[in-house]
């Protein structure tokens, strides 16, 4: 009997994960043939537009690394706002917990002189991650404590954030017209792909020369992002930690009354949060641009929602969900050489939120007409 | 000494006026939506829609109030964008506002290539007319605004319709047993914050300006839904808190403080609202139904 009972619970398991991945494909399906309607208006052709964001997004070695290298911050901003919210958090802020870390992690890279590498780069994306935590937890304790909406306060301390790094931070630390902090010393800088085949020790590898292209932009903080995303899985589904927090998600006063500090969770899943977005801001502040700079948010902690709306939520999934919108944004440059507007690009993404949030009501058809079989 | 009477000085006063214009309107926007129970933090979108509506409108036939008529539909347009997809697909209402703020990003900087044939700026539109108060120049939606706080207060509080709306934000099963459509009032309620953020994004671009520039709005969306909670969701209270907002942004440009960099003074209504919300300054309680979706004999 209990055999069964565990059969068909997996079974249940297995459509309902169906269930979710034909949503995400059935709304990106739908937002690109919506966005035929948006090339159309610029007088080209929908099917040369598709091609040139294929093309540019997979159509070469380096292309395909370079949708990889877009996928990075939008991967680490999907768990920003996936992790919180399985918790039953919504982190509207990871945008603002990108330019805290980002610019931590960007400041750590400059004054910093005479360190090591070996410890350099550790220490910068540490402090970058711990200043993103920061700004992450601080919401999460203000819920715990005062019961202040996350929404909100994520949303004011995104700006409090920008007036911090950007008009203040910035103007303050800058030595040249560029908008942005000094430039980072080079024992602070994430590894380069294009810097494989030169370098002492990777330079070595057999396939080295692969990524000789000076065009490729990929850089180390894509693997950082992928084992974030394995750690926070396995925090999520395999620790106490997870469970508990994943039961405060599901019904806080439930797991109050199970003996669950519903309060701990939701301080812990946004510190968490904070560190993966401050992984994001790190990232792109030590191996894209080598400082701090006004703008290279790109809105990351925004796409980041629909990206892990796409990942339903799920640390895997939001692999998945940043790759298929890095590979919007890799390809929507080669769009714009081809006379269509990468705008495009945001609005398929915007779209691809609409469709995702609306299609949930499916899943709540398919679980009421399940109870009303369950009934009769 | 000096930097006090700068700010107090009173074409400092009327010019937080002008930058209060544009929170006052979407503010009341937000309670519209917030009152019936929809949160409605695409304010920033619509806001930013409306004013690139305008300037287009405006730029069409030279007349500035075909782009307020434009920057109305604009509202409209996304409030119904809103309302269809939190109201009647029932859709989590911060995820779906959250798509419109990139929806309006995305497709005005579009639409500024398709139409206007640029990337950043549009070209010089013609402007609301504006009258002159002390040689601070106050634009016809800053009369506007100002007319429309007690305007809002009366219809939410002394008008049943208003009484309708409340008692769907507040509990909207209640108002459900007596007859009142739910979801009918509250889909009307988004399109008319639609319309409020819309004319609010007139104001930046054909009010206060005279061309469109991409990303205008540049978190006043943010502030005006700041504005909404500091003022306790209350349209008099919400007036009071944007024309705070309006002053600390007006004081960020103007004065220049000893101590205090002029960069961390427009943080000054964040910081504000984030205290608030601890509940330091008196409890700001939304609606009890604020971000529920409503389905007939569920609750």
């Amino acid at each position: 009997m209990l055999e069964v009972k565990i059969v068909e619970n997996r079974w249940d398991h297995i459509k309902s994960m169906m269930t979710n991945f034909g949503i995400s494909l059935l709304s990106i399906v739908v937002a690109l043939i919506f966005g035929i309607f948006f090339i159309l208006l610029t007088d080209q052709s929908p099917v040369t537009a598709y091609q040139a964001l294929y093309h540019g997004a997979f159509g070469s070695f380096s292309n395909i690394l370079n949708t990889l290298w877009r996928s990075t911050p939008l991967i680490l901003t999907g768990l920003a706002f996936a992790l919180p919210f399985r918790a039953g958090l919504i982190n509207i802020g990871a945008e603002g917990q990108l330019l805290m870390g980002g610019f931590a992690a960007g400041v750590a890279g400059y004054v910093f002189t005479s360190l090591p590498g070996f410890i350099h780069l550790p220490l910068a994306i540490l402090i970058g991650m711990l200043a993103g935590a920061l700004w992450g937890g601080l919401p999460g304790l203000l819920k715990a404590k005062f019961g202040s909406n996350e929404v909100i306060t994520t949303i004011m301390l995104n700006h409090i954030a920008i007036a911090l790094t950007i008009n203040y931070g910035i103007n303050k630390l800058r030595t040249s017209s560029r908008m942005a902090t000094p430039e980072i010393e080079p024992s602070a800088a994430l590894l380069r792909f294009k810097e494989i085949p030169k370098h002492p020790i990777w330079g070595k590898l057999p396939f080295a020369d692969i990524f000789t292209n000076p065009g490729i932009r990929l850089h180390m903080n894509f693997v950082l992002a992928i084992i974030a995303a394995i750690i926070l899985w396995y925090i999520l589904f395999k620790t106490t930690l997870g469970y508990e927090m994943r039961a405060v998600g599901f019904n806080s006063d439930g797991a109050e009354y199970g003996g669950i500090k519903p309060g701990k969770s939701m301080f812990i899943t946004m510190f968490l949060g904070g560190a993966v977005a401050g992984l994001a801001g790190a990232g792109e502040a030590l191996g894209t641009h080598l400082s701090f700079m006004s703008g290279m948010d790109a809105g990351y902690g925004f796409t980041g929602i629909a990206v892990a709306l796409i990942g339903q939520t799920h640390p895997i999934g939001v692999i998945f969900g940043g790759l298929l919108f890095g590979a919007l944004n890799q390809g929507g440059l080669e769009m714009q050489f081809a006379g269509v507007p990468s705008e495009i690009v945001n609005i398929i993404q915007a779209l691809v939120i609409f469709f995702v949030a609306s299609l949930q009501i499916l899943k709540m058809y398919l679980r009421k007409r399940k109870e009303k079989e369950g009934v009769e | 000494m000096d930097t006090i009477k700068e700010m107090l000085s009173l074409s400092l006063i009327l010019a937080s006026f002008r930058f209060a214009t544009p929170l006052i309107l979407a503010a009341l926007g937000g309670i519209f939506s917030e009152r019936s129970g929809v949160i409605n933090i695409a304010l920033e979108g619509m806001m930013l829609f409306g004013a690139f509506a305008a300037a287009y409108g405006s730029s069409i036939n030279g007349n500035p109030w075909t782009g307020v008529l434009f920057a109305i539909i604009a509202g409209l347009m996304f409030g119904a964008i809103h309302a269809l997809v939190c109201v009647v697909f029932k859709a989590d209402q911060i995820v779906v506002g959250t798509g419109i703020n990139i929806f309006a990003t995305g497709l005005t900087i579009f639409l500024l290539q398709v139409l206007f044939n640029v990337k950043g700026t549009s070209p010089m539109v013609a402007r609301l007319p504006f009258m002159r108060i002390f040689d601070v120049r106050f634009s016809v939606l800053t009369y506007v605004a100002l007319i429309l706080v007690p305007i809002v207060w009366y219809f939410f509080f002394k008008t049943s319709w208003g009484l309708r709306i409340r008692s769907i934000g507040e509990h909207p099963a209640a108002a459900d047993t007596l007859g009142v459509k739910v979801n009918r009032w509250r889909f009307i309620s988004v399109l008319m914050s639609g319309v409020l953020a819309g004319l609010a994004g007139a104001h930046l671009s054909i009010g206060d300006g005279s061309a469109f520039v991409r990303e205008m709005s540049a978190g006043r969306g943010f502030i005006a839904l700041a504005a909404m909670i500091f003022g306790k969701w209350h349209p008099v209270g919400a007036f009071g808190a944007a024309m705070l907002f309006g002053y600390a942004e007006a004081v960020a440009v103007r004065v220049d403080f000893p101590f205090i960099p002029s960069e961390l003074i427009s943080a000054i209504p964040y910081i504000l609202t984030i205290v608030i919300l601890a509940g330091f300054f008196g409890k700001s309680t939304p609606p009890a139904a604020d971000g529920e979706p409503y389905t007939k004999g569920e609750n």
